[in-house]
């Protein structure tokens, strides 16, 4: 079964088309980079394909379910831009972050040896295992978007989806987080990552959606450098925006 | 469910506040009243005899567990300013009560309205922000004057006789806590810190990082709704004591006060004992001097904080200061 599979999805605020007749399938462990200009529907897509949004029209299926209707939280981890808003402020440690990849499991009652052990694990995996005890308002980028993907870990999630993961990340730990987003890919995690780093995602994934409202490419990197897919995608935005004004 | 919820509760506690109130005196004044009167024998305090201020400190001691206890989920929301909002709503409920009391032949509590009306004026905020997106500032504003509106019309639409009991409302006071009132109170308190610990995962998840949490299958929405209530709860149980100008202070300060404190349960643990201290450091002052009891416990509170701020700020310097001198020598 897909990971996820959109068909003819279309979706927009009020009036103005953010995405339209959109169709792509992902499969258990792709490692799949959505690159594409500002305001071109990334992160929108990506909030679809996670079900945070309806499509207006087309369908997005997750693990073969309606995105926006599926039940299975623990399966989807996701990983915000290093905005941190709320969670700068309050005083929740890293352990206490981490568990809440547990909550979908365990709402309430007590928590069992595995949660215990999947949470351990998942601190151990991504080298935080030190911090446990740290506020998470007080690490740095790097070590907060480590944080976020223990999280996922700790969920036993499926797929894990990221929306710029690295803004704001210093160069060092940018390399690091991506060789762990790898590593992490390669024991079979699908990843469905937004960035608009193009080198980044050329460099890491295993395939490429272009996206600017529509699709223009899908398909492995290699024929991505090859095409001019990309100067499709953003040219055409160039031409929306000059006939706008 | 939420409406439905918040029915059945409002007839359970009204049988509390007025019904056969038996298991409440028996707590009043055989156990609490007791065990009260013991302490004021063993350590010589003549205020903790009096069934008055024993209720006070009752009232109080519940203000300082419910009003952290949900700030804790509100405060990094920036949803602080909703606890003022409804306090504000409740303030209509509260003249609902005394004009109806003061036109019809019926009577009830204006407690009891209150919490009607800051329940209903909860989920109506709630549902401003959700279905129709309206930026929450908005909403929150346009539902504060509208119930402080609706509540100074009712109160100036009878001859003056209720305007008397709005003061008491308006800034609290130890004296309109009444045995109905703190039987209430304690059922709220009850109910409150059984929800938040219900709730307690979802609501965390959803206060730090929303949409996480909604990818997580959390109903994020539900939660939303499941926090404004309990602030009407709180809002509504500590109106009496703190006054609907001030009440909104038991939901920030204290919360702000243990903001420091590593670990988000050990924050909400401190941030009630901070709110004890507040309340009833509060509450005795205010009797000692006979001053009003919802300025004296905000102004403890602040006290707190400040301090806090500075020791913690002092600490780090000392400890900056020390690391140097270890490192230069």
């Amino acid at each position: 079964m897909s990971v996820l599979e959109v068909s003819d999805l279309t979706f927009g605020y009020g009036d103005r088309p953010v995405l339209e007749g959109v169709s792509l399938t992902v499969e258990p462990g792709a490692f799949l980079g959505l690159v594409g200009p500002n305001g071109s529907g990334k992160t929108t897509l990506l909030e679809l394909l996670i079900g945070l949004r309806r499509p207006d029209s087309g369908s997005v299926r997750l693990f073969g379910s309606p995105a926006h209707e599926f039940a299975d939280g623990e399966r989807v981890g996701y990983v915000a831009q290093d905005d941190a808003g709320a969670g700068d402020s309050m005083s929740v440690t890293v352990a206490e972050a981490v568990r809440m990849g547990r909550y979908p499991r365990r709402l309430r009652g007590r928590f069992t040896d595995d949660d215990r052990r999947a949470v351990d694990d998942a601190l151990e995996r991504v080298g935080i295992a030190d911090l446990a005890e740290r506020r998470v308002g007080r690490l740095s980028g790097g070590q907060r978007q480590r944080v976020f993907i223990a999280r996922a870990l700790a969920a036993e999630a499926d797929l894990l989806a990221l929306d710029e993961p690295t803004v704001g990340v210093d160069a060092e730990s940018r390399t690091a987080f991506y060789d762990l987003l790898d590593s992490l890919n390669d024991e079979g995690l699908t990843v469905v990552l937004v960035e608009h780093d193009i080198g980044v995602v050329t460099a890491r994934a295993t395939e490429i959606a272009c996206l600017n409202r529509r699709l223009y490419f899908h398909g492995d990197p290699e024929t991505f450098v090859e095409t001019d897919a990309l100067a499709e995608a953003y040219g055409t935005d160039r031409r929306v925006v000059s006939h706008g004004h | 469910m939420v409406a439905t919820t918040a029915l059945v509760t409002l007839v359970e506690l009204q049988l509390l506040a007025d019904g056969p109130a038996s298991a409440r005196d028996w707590f009043l004044d055989d156990a609490y009243g007791v065990a009260m009167d013991a302490l004021a024998d063993l350590l010589g305090f003549d205020v903790l005899g009096s069934p008055f201020m024993q209720r006070a400190y009752l009232a109080a001691v519940c203000i300082g567990v419910i009003g952290p206890v949900v700030g804790s989920f509100l405060v990094h929301r920036e949803m602080g300013m909703i606890g003022d909002t409804l306090a504000h709503a409740a303030f209509a409920g509260v003249a609902v009560g005394l004009f109806v009391n003061a036109t019809f032949a019926f009577s009830v509590s204006p407690f009891l309205t209150a919490l009607a009306v800051a329940v209903v004026a909860a989920v109506v905020v709630q549902t401003l922000v959700e279905r129709l997106g309206l930026y929450t500032d908005t909403s929150l504003a346009i539902v504060l004057t509208g119930g402080f509106a609706v509540g100074s019309v009712l109160v100036t639409a009878t001859d003056g006789g209720i305007a008397v009991g709005i003061n008491a409302y308006l800034f609290g006071s130890l004296a309109t806590v009444s045995r109905g009132n703190v039987g209430v109170l304690l059922a709220l308190t009850a109910l409150v810190v059984a929800v938040v610990a219900l709730a307690y995962r979802p609501l965390l998840y959803a206060t730090f990082d929303e949409t996480a949490a909604r990818a997580a299958g959390i109903d994020v929405t539900r939660y939303n709704y499941v926090l404004v209530v309990l602030t009407a709860l709180v809002v509504v149980g500590a109106m009496q004591i703190m006054g609907v100008v001030l009440v909104a202070a038991m939901l920030v300060v204290p919360v702000a006060t243990a903001s420091s404190v590593r670990g988000f349960k050990r924050s909400v643990a401190a941030a009630v004992l901070a709110g004890q201290v507040a309340t009833v450091a509060g509450a005795t002052l205010s009797y000692q001097y006979g001053v009003a009891a919802g300025g004296t416990i905000v102004l403890v509170a602040i006290g707190c904080y400040v301090a806090t701020s500075i020791g913690i700020r002092v600490r780090r310097r000392a400890t900056r200061a020390w690391q140097r001198a270890v490192r230069g020598t």
